[in-house]
């Protein structure tokens, strides 16, 4: 029940914060701040309780935690929340960007404080949603449940050009959400003429054997759903405008966990629902990433908005993230993830630090700003290390999450992995570019601003720290998600890739131990579809102990349902 | 003393880490105290696990000090360890030690600057990075060593930020050397999927076991290592970088480009020298690329005014001195020149940099002059390096190192007649230039007022490194004279001995001759033409395919123009232009072909009451004419 | 004798009514003939129900045109209420005249 809290605590904070805006306008905050600590206090336990089990390969199903209610049964729609790994590290990220999110936003927005800030938890509740919910009709109520206030956020606080902005995000974001909406109830009819078991769930849906056309194009839905998100090149358009315009905290949400909602949804559904066709996709997609890479560090580069210029990096660091998705070995999945996590503080800082520019200077024109070292020297060595971070500096985090995607991608394409290592080049340029122009130079506009004051500098020494611990020891993270990302490996084994990826050592040990006296006998309920033979040919290239651990998984999971 | 290893690097990252944090707090004093004095202690300790390695060496000549494992996934488990052997042994004391004499130098050097802590957390935080790639045990350690020196040199390039010049030779040598470390990361890639390891000793011996010599792979492996070699060392075609890069205050240029960073390249191929070894044909690239490189820039270092771009183009032709005996198999000589590099190099930075200091920075050589007089000390001290950096015979390191090079280059069963003899041709230019310089500065008449005098912090160092430029080279003496070997011998644990072709060994005293003169002869030229005043010079430069050689070589054979032709002006043109994102166009057209469709539909939508009459009648008609007929 | 009436004659009787009707409302401008020429197209279709209705021996038909006739009531005192304030606003009963809603 642990994760129902998780989304009913933004949900009743957003509340009262809302309620109590009426009286003052100090207590939304306050009452917002209160809400995300304890949203990164219960989800912190979570990490710490289950550490030790997440490693644990035999003790569990898929998922560490799980919420099953009822809902409406009749159409096979249930409140069906679960957490592994994967997912628990995106909670992590969505309750640590939310608490600077929140403190970021507190002296900047001045009007409707109460309603901005039931917008800005609604939003994080819903993104918790997406990241939790393992029943597809649940996850698009949750991801339509983001939608809304997001773009309130956008049209009500945003600067100049916000209307435009706000309707262009929720239209681009809205046109891809309805094909994947074709595309759940299509898989949802295809499975349930075949299974006679209508049902939204997503651990029964997987392995749903289908055509190969009928799953291409299921496939497609899905993807242009989250690679409008995510955002991949030719339908990124909205996310320029959309960055730019919000508030700060609008901007930090937006690139720090609203682009990762995406990124989820590639690993979690679009891989693992559709191997098959996804594997086919995937050359397309990974050529699609390498655009992206280069096309956004590019045109970053000639953005003279500042907010715009770090706006464009997204496009060029997510491109990373598609390339690591669909390259689908464990080190480019694992580097994938880091580079979500890392890019989502990096930039997240990167946009604070614009919006706390904008609130100082009251512009975003890098023409008009120059110098900016002299006066504000603690917010000027902040930009340089995120910079420094955003171009991929070893020892930080992101560089970790580019190397193994490109190291995973090296094995799958040669060509693919050196583009994508230019774009590091372009990142470098355009980081480099932003620390010269704003803070470098003469201060030829004798700009007399307030340095960073000690709230500000806490979220920046906290986001500093972390990624510099993800730099130089992101192991935490990378057991958090490796049982996670070894199932969904096993569920969905599309490129020849997946051949000399071991299983763990410890895995292997344990299997040689027991595994094969416990999982032979079926004392758990082999579900229908395995007894079909129709998940079975997922798994032709690996060995026979991997089938073996992904039988017993799956059985246990879909055992579980009944 | 072994297990103290880890100090070495990480005692100059705590002392950045203070600067950075606390350095505002602090008074000059205090944070000269932190600055200097975190490499010194960094260096004692050098010193001291150096004396435990040589004196109870431990088996197999070779230390491993596993710190923390850095990742594990999908079987790629690179560690932070640290890896001493003798190699690492001689870059981490001349780092160390020359990083501390420079560091001393700077704490008066810098003494009245703005950014005093700034500049110290930098250079800390170099020192440590460098030590990091020194004494990495994998290759993704000394990646980040790698890229951690770039970004020191990036960041102490434009110390002085507020000029937007700085600036843009800060950011071109960053981008420039990130150019060849993609490459390099590109390598590593290509080794991790080949041989499924980053540790440096386990990939030579794979690579050994796995490929044979001149096989595909290993000619790319060793190809991509080299184009980050090239990059962060200076060499054709990425050597534009470093001329730009003397923006930075003169003790960054003496530690950072000439002393050691520069150098990361040699000791990056010296240290996967295996790897080169079994691609021979990028092993010859290397000489070769070595070879044009001294070449090209002796010829650029003679036409400078700037007195620390002719030490910044010297430089890059000592390091290609250092890539030619690599590519010729003479790996210690490489890491032999590369010490005695660094000692009158980083001398001879500082001479220039207390000349500057006096002259109200100016670096124009022909506007100083006579200053032999005025600063005797650092005359006497320059003097020494710029002997050194000629190779004055027997008296001098460098003259020891570089015929070395020479020998080996004759006698290597690699190397050749024609690179030897571009050797030394290098080595007349090298005088000359060398030469050009001393008497253009400090002889003549003093065309300026001396204002600040270096006092003693700043001498002392230099007077070392001045001692260290004559001594160093009695480490090693060719057979003829004495036959000393104690860096070829020491580094023979870790690096493979050098090999000469029958016939051609006792050639070396020949040799040795012949480079004498043609080291002696540069001086001469110089001081015929520049202490002399003959007016040769002049006359040469004053005719037309002179002048336009004079330019060619000044600009540094015109790479900046072409490199701004070919990359950085279509990458500019492109960014510009496409500011507005062309792909929203996209858009745009779909919603202006909206539009349109909404202007064609509003004209039925006239307000004519009789009209839409008529509208309804006939599409009943159609509707039951369809249900009629159909 | 007795001259009964033909249902197609009725029909068509009712079909030229109602083309009348119609042609009435698309040509004239007055808007007071453009309510007289619905009240004809109603009545033609009153006709048909009532022929209709006496083909089948079913009282449905008339039933159906007493309907209308209730709604034509209806319909013309909405209508002429509305002609009035047209002509207040307009000053004309031109029904082209009223043509703001134009898109």
């Amino acid at each position: 029940m642990i994760l129902l809290w998780l989304i009913v605590i933004p949900l009743a904070g957003g509340a009262i914060a809302w309620y109590a805006g009426r009286f003052r306008t100090a207590w939304p905050r306050w009452i917002s701040l209160i809400t995300m600590l304890l949203m990164s206090w219960v989800s912190v336990n979570i990490w710490i309780l289950h550490y030790a089990s997440l490693k644990e390969m035999d003790l569990h199903g898929p998922w560490i935690l799980e919420v099953r209610l009822s809902w409406i049964p009749q159409l096979g729609a249930g409140f069906h929340l679960g957490a592994d790994g994967l997912s628990l590290i995106f909670v992590l990220l969505t309750a640590f960007l939310g608490l600077a999110a929140v403190a970021s936003s507190w002296t900047e927005i001045r009007e409707r404080v109460g309603f901005f800030y039931l917008n800005l938890l609604w939003i994080l509740a819903g993104i918790i949603g997406v990241f939790l919910a393992i029943d597809l009709f649940l996850f698009y109520f949750f991801w339509e449940l983001m939608l809304v206030p997001m773009y309130f956020l956008i049209a009500l606080w945003g600067h100049e050009n916000r209307r435009y902005a706000a309707f262009k995000f929720f239209i681009f974001t809205q046109a891809g959400g309805l094909l994947m909406l074709i595309s759940i109830l299509g898989l949802y009819f295809v499975h349930g003429k075949a299974a006679g078991d209508y049902s939204f769930d997503y651990p029964v849906l997987l392995g749903t054997s289908m055509s190969t056309g009928t799953e291409f194009w299921l496939m497609l839905g899905f993807f242009v759903a989250f690679a409008v998100k995510l955002p991949v090149v030719p339908v990124h358009n909205w996310l320029p405008d959309a960055h730019t315009e919000a508030p700060t905290a609008g901007s930090v949400v937006l690139a720090g966990l609203l682009l990762k909602t995406g990124a989820y949804g590639l690993i979690r559904f679009v891989v693992p629902l559709f191997p098959r066709a996804s594997a086919e996709f995937a050359p397309a997609a990974m050529i699609l990433a390498v655009i992206g890479i280069i096309y956004g560090a590019v045109t970053a580069f000639g953005q003279s908005d500042l907010k715009r210029l770090v706006a464009y990096t997204s496009v060029s660091h997510m491109g990373f993230v598609l390339l690591g998705v669909f390259v689908w070995s464990e080190l480019a999945l694992q580097g994938a993830l880091m580079q979500i996590v890392c890019h989502g503080l990096a930039t997240g800082a990167l946009f604070i630090i614009v919006g706390a520019l904008q609130e100082r200077i009251h512009t975003r024109d890098m023409g008009r700003m120059s110098g900016l070292w002299e006066a504000a020297p603690r917010m000027a060595a902040a930009a340089l290390f995120f910079a420094l971070a955003s171009l991929g500096l070893p020892g930080l985090g992101n560089f970790v999450g580019e190397f193994l995607v490109l190291l995973g991608a090296y094995k799958t394409s040669v060509a693919i992995t050196v583009v994508a290592a230019a774009g590091i080049v372009g990142a470098t340029v355009y980081s480099l570019w932003i620390v010269q122009r704003v803070f470098h130079g003469p201060n030829e506009q004798k700009w007399k601003i307030p340095d960073f004051s000690v709230r500000e500098m806490a979220i920046m020494l906290a986001m500093m720290l972390s990624l510099i611990w993800l730099g130089i020891y992101p192991q935490p993270v990378f057991n958090t998600s490796k049982l996670a990302i070894s199932n969904l490996k096993m569920i969905a084994a599309p490129g020849a890739t997946t051949e000399d990826i071991r299983p763990a050592p410890e895995t292997e040990k344990r299997l040689a131990d027991k595994s094969i006296s416990k999982t032979t006998p079926s004392k758990n309920l082999p579900s229908p579809l395995a007894k079909e033979g129709q998940i079975t040919f997922l798994w032709q290239r690996e060995d026979r102990r991997d089938f073996i651990i992904a039988y017993d998984l799956l059985s246990k999971s879909l055992g579980g349902l009944r | 003393m072994l297990e103290f290893l880890w100090l070495i690097p990480a005692l100059p990252f705590a002392g950045s880490l203070v600067l950075a944090f606390a350095g505002r707090r602090l008074s000059r004093g205090g944070i000269a105290a932190f600055g200097v004095g975190s490499v010194g202690l960094s260096c004692i300790t050098a010193f001291a696990v150096a004396a435990g390695f040589i004196g109870q060496a431990p088996p197999g000549h070779f230390y491993v000090q596993r710190l923390w494992a850095w990742l594990s996934v999908g079987g790629f488990t690179p560690e932070i360890s640290l890896y001493l052997d003798a190699l690492s042994l001689v870059m981490m004391l001349v780092v160390t030690f020359v990083g501390f004499l420079i560091h001393l130098y700077s704490s008066e050097f810098m003494i009245e600057e703005e950014g005093y802590g700034r500049f110290f957390a930098y250079m800390n935080l170099f020192v440590g990075s460098m030590l990091t790639l020194v004494l990495a045990d994998n290759l993704l350690l000394l990646y980040l060593g790698w890229e951690g020196v770039g970004l020191c040199s990036y960041l102490l390039i434009g110390f002085w930020y507020k000029d937007p010049a700085n600036g843009l030779a800060a950011r071109k040598a960053f981008v420039v050397t990130r150019v060849g470390d993609t490459a390099m990361s590109i390598g590593l890639f290509l080794l991790f999927t080949n041989l499924g390891t980053l540790q440096i000793q386990e990939l030579m011996r794979l690579a050994t076991e796995r490929w044979a010599v001149g096989s595909g792979l290993a000619v790319a492996a060793a190809a991509l290592l080299l184009g980050g070699a090239l990059g962060k060392s200076a060499q054709l075609p990425l050597q534009t970088w470093l001329p730009d890069a003397m923006a930075g205050p003169s003790p960054v240029s003496a530690l950072i480009h000439a002393a050691t960073m520069v150098t990361a390249g040699v000791y990056l191929i010296a240290r996967t020298h295996v790897i080169f070894s079994l691609a021979p044909v990028v092993q010859e690239a290397v000489a070769v690329i070595g070879a044009l490189t001294l070449l090209l820039a002796g010829f650029s270092a003679l036409t400078q005014t700037d007195i620390k771009r002719v030490l910044a183009y010297s430089t890059i032709s000592q390091i290609g001195y250092m890539f030619l005996a690599l590519g010729v198999g003479a790996w210690s000589a490489a890491i032999f020149h590369f010490m005695t590099h660094a000692f009158f190099k980083a001398l001879l930075f500082l001479g220039a940099g207390i000349v500057i200091n006096a002259l109200h920075d100016e670096h124009n050589m022909f506007k100083m002059g006579g200053l032999r007089s005025q600063v005797p000390v650092t005359f006497w001290t320059f003097l020494v390096g710029a002997s050194s950096l000629s190779a004055l015979p027997f008296v001098t390191a460098g003259f020891y190192s570089k015929d070395l090079i020479l020998f080996e280059t004759w006698a290597s069963p690699a190397g050749s007649r024609w690179l030897w003899a571009a050797g030394l041709l290098g080595a007349f230019l090298t005088s000359l230039y060398t030469f050009r310089m001393v008497f253009v500065t400090f002889y003549g008449d003093a065309k300026m007022q001396v204002s600040r005098k270096p006092g003693a912090i700043m001498t002392v160092p230099v007077v070392i490194l001045a001692v260290l430029s004559v001594l160093a080279g009695f480490l090693e003496l060719p057979s003829s004279l004495g036959n000393v070997r104690i860096i070829t011998s020491f580094l023979g644990s870790a690096l493979p001995s050098e090999t000469v072709s029958p016939g051609a060994a006792g050639a070396g005293t020949a040799l040795m001759i012949v480079a004498s003169a043609v080291s002696l002869a540069g001086i001469f030229a110089a001081y015929l033409l520049f202490f002399k005043k003959n007016l040769a010079a002049d006359r040469l430069a004053g005719f037309v395919p002179g002048r336009m050689l004079h330019r060619l070589w000044f600009s540094g054979w015109g790479f900046d123009w072409l490199y701004d032709l070919l990359f950085v002006r279509p990458f500019f043109w492109f960014a510009r232009s496409n500011k507005d994102d062309f792909s929203d166009l996209v858009y745009l057209g779909m919603i202006w072909l909206t539009g349109r469709f909404n202007n064609m539909l509003s004209v039925s939508q006239n307000g004519k009451v009789r009209f839409y009459a008529a509208g309804i009648a006939f599409g009943a008609v159609v509707v039951i004419a369809i249900a009629v007929f159909l | 004798m007795t001259a009964s009436v033909n249902l197609d004659h009725a029909l068509i009787l009712a079909a030229a009514l109602f083309t009348l009707g119609l042609l009435g409302v698309l040509a004239r401008r007055n808007i007071i003939f453009i309510l007289l020429s619905i009240e004809v197209m109603l009545n033609a279709a009153g006709l048909a129900f009532v022929v209709a209705g006496a083909k089948w021996g079913e009282t449905d038909g008339q039933v159906m045109f007493i309907f209308i006739l209730a709604m034509a009531a209806a319909e013309v005192s909405v209508g002429l209420a509305l002609m009035l304030r047209m002509y207040h606003m307009l000053k004309t009963l031109d029904a082209d005249a009223a043509g703001s809603m134009k898109g």
